[in-house]
């Protein structure tokens, strides 16, 4: 049996497709805002490559940001419960996760059957996302994949004291012009993400096993930095930026079980 | 234009408490209308000063934080505050004192009028940023200034030291007040008004306390629109009565089996804070829309004071919600959790409000442990409609939602 889920997020549109609640037939990533075409076509790539058809999904589940403009679900939730319970399926020992996407940041702790017992989200500002290392990225003509191995260069961090994108973006230029190297920037600048997100971490407590998920998590720089910060081992997983829609296909095969659908 | 709408609407029940509130709520302003139209002097009241002393000495008073609310659930909001921002106050101060000091300014505000003032009179038992408000109006205007100082309180009882303060402030603020308007202070009088605080008062808690009944015989955001009233009129005969309807109302939807809360009641949860006027809709029908009732609120019991003498209401005043220490709120909002069987929290974090919201965060992590309900927390503003996120309330709300639902043993259905 396969079901389906999409995630459609602020930036990316992500569709995974499961078989049997186990096996990850195929998953797509989308770089496309809500609003536009991104989710058929995440959903379109996701069926070519399984070759699966349509028909054949079962029960679809959508989340994330754009959740509700999407016709083709049966079930929307939010992308809060859908990355519990992708987590969980990836790492039963999980207690605390950490999702930095596009627009938010968000922290959820899991109580031992892996469902969600609490969560905070950032506030209404981008300070802490994906958002802010796009910004950044772009400052430093650096593509967002090179962050990383800048990161990993770096001698001296530079501190990056506003946690405003919009503050820390002039600050960024004002030391690039006095000659802060770029390797030293990228690092004060995924430390400057990690302090803000561990603030928030702090605020539904620390409780290993701590996992980061969402797009960001891919970036060692800021998993380095957020581990230092909250001095824990963080676990991460390679379909990181797909946990949510991981969590809505496994919750779409659940509810077709459970509810004998 | 309103012909065609009202064809088409039931005629509301003259003997239904909500119109006879929503009357008493227009006529608090076109009582000061006409007043101010017979040439009396009219004043501009905080909401948390003892209204037992303007309406003992028959004077017409109203309510700019009732007003700011009434104009920003009308859309206005942004453009009053943008207008206060233009002459250089901050957009980090209190939306109220913004949309406030923009209507002093333009003397004109379509969505709700009142009359300038001939005095104000300032309590900073909700906050300190109402002084300096009502100082520049009084400035502005060239106008006196009545103020109390009611200290914020660390301790859970009020002393004997404060309400002797108290006491000395309001005598001062009585003799003040008949200089200056001319009338005179009458003890008999003020038993009548005290008497109809407390019966006001009375009926409004125990009406806001039905939401103890499982369902609950209203939906929450009633009270929001209904504590208008006992901000402005809690001395007025006509307020007691239409309490006394209320809670009348209440008890029989109870009876019946009936609310005012259309739909299935699934969830119950308390809302923290200052209702987000301007986006009063969205996050009523963000929680309608998942069976989410939200059953109780401080702020709506904020409003009922009983007490039985001039001490008492000192101390009464000196016991209203920002007034009082961390551990004193968080063991009323407890009660009023547990007491009408809540189970979650949905904290507003007020950007207007800094008193409030500054000590939200540890207090609602304190009742979310006590109770044993999640806690949530969303971004927004009382009046200014700029510090609202739809979509990041809604995902907020449907988190909660699960959570709930997960704790009930169940599996939510989300949003289908
Ligand atoms: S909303 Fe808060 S800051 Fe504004 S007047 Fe009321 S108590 Fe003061």
């Amino acid at each position: 049996m396969f079901t389906l889920g999409v995630d459609i997020g602020s930036t990316t549109a992500k569709a995974v497709i499961l078989k049997d609640g186990k096996d990850i037939v195929s998953s797509s990533i989308v770089v496309a805002t809500v609003g536009t075409d991104g989710v058929s076509r995440a959903m379109e790539n996701a069926l070519r490559e399984s070759g699966v058809r349509r028909e054949e999904i079962r029960f679809t589940v959508a989340t994330g940001y754009g959740r509700k403009t999407f016709a083709g679900a049966d079930l929307q939730l939010s992308e809060l419960t859908c990355h519990a319970v992708g987590v969980h399926r990836e790492f039963g020992d999980v207690r605390t996760v950490i999702d930095i996407g596009g627009q938010d940041a968000k922290v959820l702790s899991l109580n031992e059957e892996g469902r969600m017992a609490n969560f905070v989200m950032n506030d209404k500002c981008a300070a802490g996302t994906g958002r802010f290392l796009d910004v950044m990225a772009n400052i430093l003509h650096l593509d967002i994949s090179q962050l990383e191995v800048e990161a990993a260069r770096a001698v001296h961090p530079a501190n990056i004291s506003s946690t405003c994108t919009v503050f820390a973006e002039s600050e960024v230029i004002s030391q690039l012009a006095s000659g802060v190297r770029i390797p030293d920037l990228v690092a004060g600048i995924c430390q400057s993400v990690a302090a803000r997100v561990a603030s928030l971490v702090k605020r539904v407590g620390v409780r290993e096993q701590v996992c980061m998920s969402g797009g960001v998590a891919r970036n060692a720089g800021v998993r380095n930095a957020m581990e230092k910060e909250l001095g824990v081992r963080i676990v991460y997983s390679e379909h990181a930026q797909l946990m949510g829609a991981l969590g809505a296909a496994l919750y779409a095969y659940d509810k077709v079980q459970n509810d004998n659908l | 234009m309103g012909e065609e709408v009202k064809k088409k609407r039931p005629a509301p029940d003259p003997n239904s408490a909500k119109y006879k509130l929503g009357q008493i709520a227009a006529k608090a302003y076109s009582d000061c209308m006409e007043a101010k139209a017979r040439g009396e002097m009219v004043g501009w009241c905080a909401s948390n000063f003892p209204v037992e002393i303007p309406e003992t000495l028959g004077l017409s008073v109203c309510y700019p934080e009732n007003q700011a609310a009434a104009i920003a659930a009308r859309g206005g909001g942004e453009r009053m505050c943008s207008e206060s921002e233009g002459d250089g106050y901050s957009n980090d101060l209190c939306a109220y004192a913004r949309v406030s000091l923009a209507y002093m300014k333009l003397k004109d505000a379509p969505e709700q009028n009142m009359p300038m003032p001939d005095f104000v009179l300032c309590c900073n038992n909700i906050c300190n940023c109402m002084i300096k408000w009502y100082e520049n109006i009084a400035r502005e205007l060239d106008i006196p200034m009545i103020m109390i100082d009611i200290p914020f309180n660390p301790d859970y009882e009020v002393s004997d030291a404060e309400t002797e303060y108290i006491r000395a402030q309001f005598w001062g603020a009585i003799h003040q007040l008949e200089k200056i308007t001319g009338k005179k202070w009458s003890d008999e009088r003020y038993k009548e008004v005290m008497e109809i605080s407390g019966r006001s008062s009375r009926a409004w808690l125990a009406a806001t306390s039905c939401a103890k009944y499982l369902p609950s015989p209203f939906n929450g955001f009633d009270l929001l629109n209904h504590m208008a009233v006992m901000v402005t009129a809690r001395g007025k005969k006509e307020a007691a009565e239409a309490m006394e309807t209320l809670l009348k109302e209440y008890e029989d939807n109870h009876e019946k089996g009936d609310s005012t809360y259309h739909g299935e009641e699934k969830y119950r949860i308390m809302f923290e804070g200052i209702a987000c006027w301007p986006w009063l809709r969205v996050t009523s029908t963000g929680l309608k829309s998942r069976g989410i009732n939200m059953v109780t609120t401080i702020y709506a019991d904020a409003f009922g004071f009983i007490y039985d003498d001039f001490d008492g209401m000192c101390r009464a005043y000196a016991r209203v919600p920002n007034a009082m220490n961390l551990e004193l709120s968080r063991d009323k909002r407890i009660k009023l959790c547990k007491d009408n069987h809540v189970e979650g929290l949905l904290v507003h974090t007020n950007r207007s409000c800094k008193l409030w919201s500054g000590f939200m965060a540890e207090m609602s992590r304190q009742i979310g442990r006590a109770c044993d309900i999640p806690v949530v927390s969303f971004d927004g503003d009382q009046a200014d409609p700029r510090n609202f996120s739809e979509a990041q309330y809604d995902t907020r709300v449907q988190g909660l939602m699960e959570i709930m639902e997960a704790n009930k043993g169940g599996r939510s259905d989300g949003n289908r």
